[in-house]
């Protein structure tokens, strides 16, 4: 039986279940079929805090939405045209999101009375009218699963557990996948008898919903043309860790990693923990503070260190920063961002902690804080990290957040031959031979300070928190010395900028120029594409370098009209242009812990249109 | 066995303490029992074949903590309370270094609890002594979480009503592997029980015994005058009657005994009170001794040298097993490969 198949340029589509119903790997699973298939594609998983909130509650929610492209895209997609909802608590959720005259696809199994009742529906939106603007797919879900895997020996409970896979099965169908990406993982991932009700499920879901009379037509989202090259699907944290072991081999000396778990920073700790083979050596540390502390003691000792947490963690990381920046060791924080203050919105992204990096610390305490802008930039902008940390002797701060850490892109691999080594430039035995090391002596041009590893002969020295000398490092109260080190630390960020490349601005020269950093980079940059396409003159500048700011930036934001500053906070960036060019900079500020819809961005841009 | 270090292809030189001594000049307050110690960590650096480079003196904050400066190797004066992380971060680095952590009762005990007992329980291994004055003085004299109750300090006028840590017992409590103790005027001893740790494979806890002659003078001289220390104190060594006095003291020959109906130690004059065959015979594996030991306070005498010496697996050592045998896998250590590890297409 053929059914007609029709092909469209993008698709969004959102899976949504209950914490347990697996929509996390449902999504994934889609992800990477797609990649493989050779889609353009952006993911946007967003789930509770909780690991299993009461099943069918609203508060249990998880959803994964995918964009998958024939063309190249920057965001997962402002509304999705498909959403797959696993019980009510997840179509209540979900539906107002989805496109007019989109397709749902609901689990009528899970609309019993009480299932109602869990999802806070006073009716059954199935039957009460309110899904009359789109096209509703019912499908007894849990009942076919079940069928599909009968006689596998699976206990009823496990044999629900499939269904994810059936649902899977379904949108493959729709859209045309290959199921072999799935099949493989499937059988690599679960044992048996879970291997084969799982292939089962996935099987009869895509039978199903080509027998049935569901579905009118398939669709195809043909392959993207992108650049040529080797690709892998990746997400931001799982680019940020091989972005630091590839650092750490350019630069020949062992990877340290001190962190303590804490969402959504946790998975680069695991990432890292399974590259052993490379050297890394990742310390779990006892609290936050220990994980800075270990992680300065490993810099100290010669390794590229670095230390991953989230907003909370920075802020207790705090006073061992100040350490790291008298101290004048090369190091790396991280900072996934996540909706704050206190515990906030640990599972949600936002871009508010640019305070506490650019500021967050005692006393004068400059430091470099540079901003990944999409999941596989977050490789290469490990790399830069660490290559100013190691250049400048100086702790270096990475600002991603929740959506790039989880979110993912294609990823072309790059040619390790063409990235250029990182020196870690010792000192020698040789440097101390007359009896008279000097730990705090610069290098005239990047003001950096020997890093003298203990071990070396000749070079013991003694470090610490105190007041340093110039040149000696020894203790000193001297009050002009102590304005001049002070002066001197901040004059590390002015040579920095010697290593921060000017910026160009996207589409037009003049009209209103749109400033954003981090993670929104995608949401506003196509936001400035339909601003242009609306006749609106307008640019586009993504920060990569928040301090210091390239040297062509005020130039840039002079020569404008009006300037926007977006981003996922109360305007942050907005304030620090403000103080730092005397520039009437407007802020778009949103913080409802969700990404830029492109929508909103285009609305703002349209508002100061006029 | 020295410290672990690898010995180097090029001989040691020969030490004397002036290798060790900076050329800082030193600003603890006259008479403080920190000179004391310096000088026996300075001595006992010179005597133990390790070069000199291969030393890191890591330290938090505190009067004990300016230690660093004032010894001739590498040396880092951290944070309050975060010497134990460092030490660990440094070590994990370059597994080949003698790192000492030096550290107080309010350092160690109090802001940084939480590092010294999980530095103990992973057992790394490095030696950390605890100056134990009782007393913090360089914010000038309020108590400390090792002060005993009552104590009337600047922030305690009508007499502190914390209960205090015992040191010892809670390093038994971290699970350490090595606990000691001495005091800072002992120089005997102090090098005996530093040379001891630095023998040991694993993080040694070493309690010193200090007096803080400006803010809490003479609060461990009931145990530590000269007159006093041969009856007040019982030096435990492995295989030995714990015997105490006598002597060149005037106290008769003494000696300790486990009262099985109480389970407490009780002390007691040798041919008097009970016979030499009565006596405990020091074992420095059993636990349970130990935390009797480390608790007894007069009018039993005080437990000083090394109260409990076990072997564990330590943590440093561990994960660098870890990584070699990740490293030792065929295929292991390619970049290129981890990169691609993920499913790949190609893009014409």
């Amino acid at each position: 039986m053929n059914k007609p198949v029709q092909t469209l340029e993008d698709v969004v589509i959102r899976f949504a279940g209950d914490s347990g119903d697996g929509m996390q790997l449902t999504g994934s699973q889609f992800t990477n079929t797609s990649a493989i298939h050779g889609n353009d594609l952006s993911t946007f998983p967003d789930f509770p805090a909780e690991i299993r909130a009461p099943a069918g509650t609203l508060a249990g929610v998880s959803g994964f939405q995918l964009h998958f492209s024939s063309t190249e895209i920057f965001t997962p997609g402002d509304a999705p045209s498909v959403l797959v909802a696993m019980n009510p608590a997840a179509l209540k959720r979900n539906i107002a999101d989805l496109k007019p005259n989109g397709m749902v696809i609901v689990n009528t199994d899970k609309f019993t009375d009480r299932d109602l009742e869990k999802a806070e529906c006073t009716t059954n939106p199935l039957e009460d009218g309110s899904l009359a603007g789109f096209q509703v797919v019912p499908v007894q879900l849990t009942k076919l699963t079940k069928g599909s895997v009968k006689g596998l020996g699976l206990s009823g409970k496990e044999a629900d557990r499939c269904k994810n896979f059936f649902a899977l099965g379904i949108t493959y169908w729709l859209f045309n996948r290959d199921m072999a990406v799935t099949q493989k993982w499937i059988n690599s991932k679960f044992k048996a008898p879970y291997a084969e009700a799982n292939l089962k499920a996935l099987e009869a879901g895509y039978n199903y919903a080509l027998t049935v009379e569901l579905f009118h037509s398939s669709y195809e989202v043909p392959a993207a043309k992108l650049p040529p090259g080797v690709y892998r699907n990746i997400t931001g944290n799982a680019a940020l860790a091989l972005g630091f072991v590839t650092a750490s081999q350019l630069a020949g000396q062992p990877l340290f990693q001190g962190a303590y778990p804490i969402t959504p920073a946790s998975d680069l700790l695991h990432h890292l923990s399974r590259y052993k083979d490379l050297g890394v050596v990742t310390f779990q540390a006892e609290d936050e503070i220990a994980a800075v502390s270990a992680t300065i003691g490993a810099a100290f000792g010669g390794s590229i260190a670095i230390t991953s947490s989230s907003g909370p963690g920075i802020a207790l990381k705090g006073e061992a920063l100040g350490l790291a920046i008298i101290a004048e060791l090369p190091m790396v924080i991280v900072d996934v961002q996540r909706g704050g203050p206190s515990t906030g919105l640990p599972t949600k992204t936002e871009q508010s902690d640019l305070y506490i990096a650019l500021y967050g610390r005692h006393g004068e305490s400059p430091m470099p804080v540079i901003a990944a802008s999409t999941p596989s930039d977050c490789f290469d902008t490990a790399i830069e990290a660490v290559r100013i940390a190691v250049k400048y002797r100086i702790p270096v701060m990475v600002l991603t957040d929740g959506y790039l850490a989880n979110g993912a892109e294609p990823w072309r691999l790059p040619d390790l031959e063409t990235l250029p080594e990182i020196s870690p430039n010792f000192a020698t035995p040789e440097d101390g031979a007359d009896g008279d090391f000097k730990p705090y002596s610069r290098d005239p041009e990047t003001l950096a300070r020997p890093w003298a590893l203990p071990g070396t002969k000749n070079l013991e020295h003694r470090i610490g928190g105190l007041e340093k000398q110039e040149g000696t490092g020894n203790v000193s109260y001297d009050p002009n010395n102590h304005e001049y080190m002070c002066k001197m630390r901040g004059e590390k960020l002015n040579r920095i900028r010697a290593d921060v490349p000017d910026i160009e601005v996207y589409g037009d020269s003049e009209g209103i120029l749109v400033v954003s950093w981090g993670g929104t980079y995608g949401a506003v940059r196509s936001a400035v594409d339909a601003a242009r396409k609306a006749g609106i003159k307008s640019g586009h500048v993504h920060l990569r370098w928040l301090n210091p700011f390239p040297a062509n930036l005020e130039h840039l934001l002079r020569s404008f009209d009006q300037v926007l500053v977006a981003e996922l906070n109360l305007g942050q960036l907005a304030r620090v242009i403000r103080s730092e060019y005397l520039i009437d900079a407007h802020s778009y500020a949103k913080i409802q812990g969700q990404p830029f819809k492109v929508s909103e961005v285009l609305a703002r841009i349209q508002i100061l249109a006029g | 066995m020295a410290d672990h270090v690898n010995e180097e292809q090029e001989e040691v030189p020969t030490y004397s303490k002036k290798d060790f001594m900076s050329d800082q000049t030193i600003r603890w307050c006259p008479g403080c029992g920190d000179y004391s110690i310096l000088s026996q960590v300075q001595t006992t650096f010179s005597k133990l074949g390790i070069p000199r480079e291969k030393f890191a003196v890591i330290s938090g904050i505190g009067c004990s903590s300016r230690f660093p400066y004032y010894m001739n190797t590498y040396g880092f004066h951290t944070i309050h309370g975060r010497a134990p992380a460092f030490a660990t971060g440094l070590k994990l680095a370059n597994p080949d270094l003698s790192v000492w952590v030096i550290t107080g009762d309010g350092d160690s005990l109090s802001i940084g609890g939480n590092h010294l007992a999980h530095v103990l329980r992973r057992n790394v291994d490095l030696q950390l002594l605890l100056f134990n004055n009782r007393i913090y003085g360089l914010t000038k004299g309020q108590y400390s979480p090792t002060s005993e109750v009552g104590k009337k300090t600047k922030s305690t006028p009508m007499g502190s009503i914390d209960h205090p840590f015992e040191p010892c017992a809670f390093a038994l409590g971290s699970d350490a592997t090595f606990i000691a103790r001495t005091v800072d005027i002992f120089v005997r001893e102090q090098r005996a029980v530093l040379q001891a740790a630095h023998a040991h494979k694993g993080t040694s806890f070493v309690e010193i015994f200090q007096n803080c002659n400006i803010f809490n003078d003479g609060t461990f001289s009931a145990v530590t005058d000269k007159k006093v220390k041969d009856k007040a104190a019982v030096f435990c060594e492995h295989g030995k009657p714990l015997l105490f006095g006598g002597g060149k003291s005037d106290a008769p020959q003494m000696g300790l005994r486990l009262n099985t109906q109480t389970f407490q130690i009780e002390a007691g004059v040798i041919g008097e009170d009970f016979e030499l065959e009565d006596v405990i015979v020091h074992d420095e594996t059993n636990p349970v001794l130990a935390n009797l030991l480390v608790r007894m306070r007069p009018p039993l005498p005080v437990a000083m040298g090394v109260i409990y010496r076990v072997e564990r697996a330590c943590y440093v050592e561990e994960v660098h097993k870890q990584i070699a045998t990740a490293k030792a896998k065929p295929g292991a250590g390619e970049l290129t490969k981890t990169l691609f590890s993920a499913d790949t297409w190609v893009v014409e």
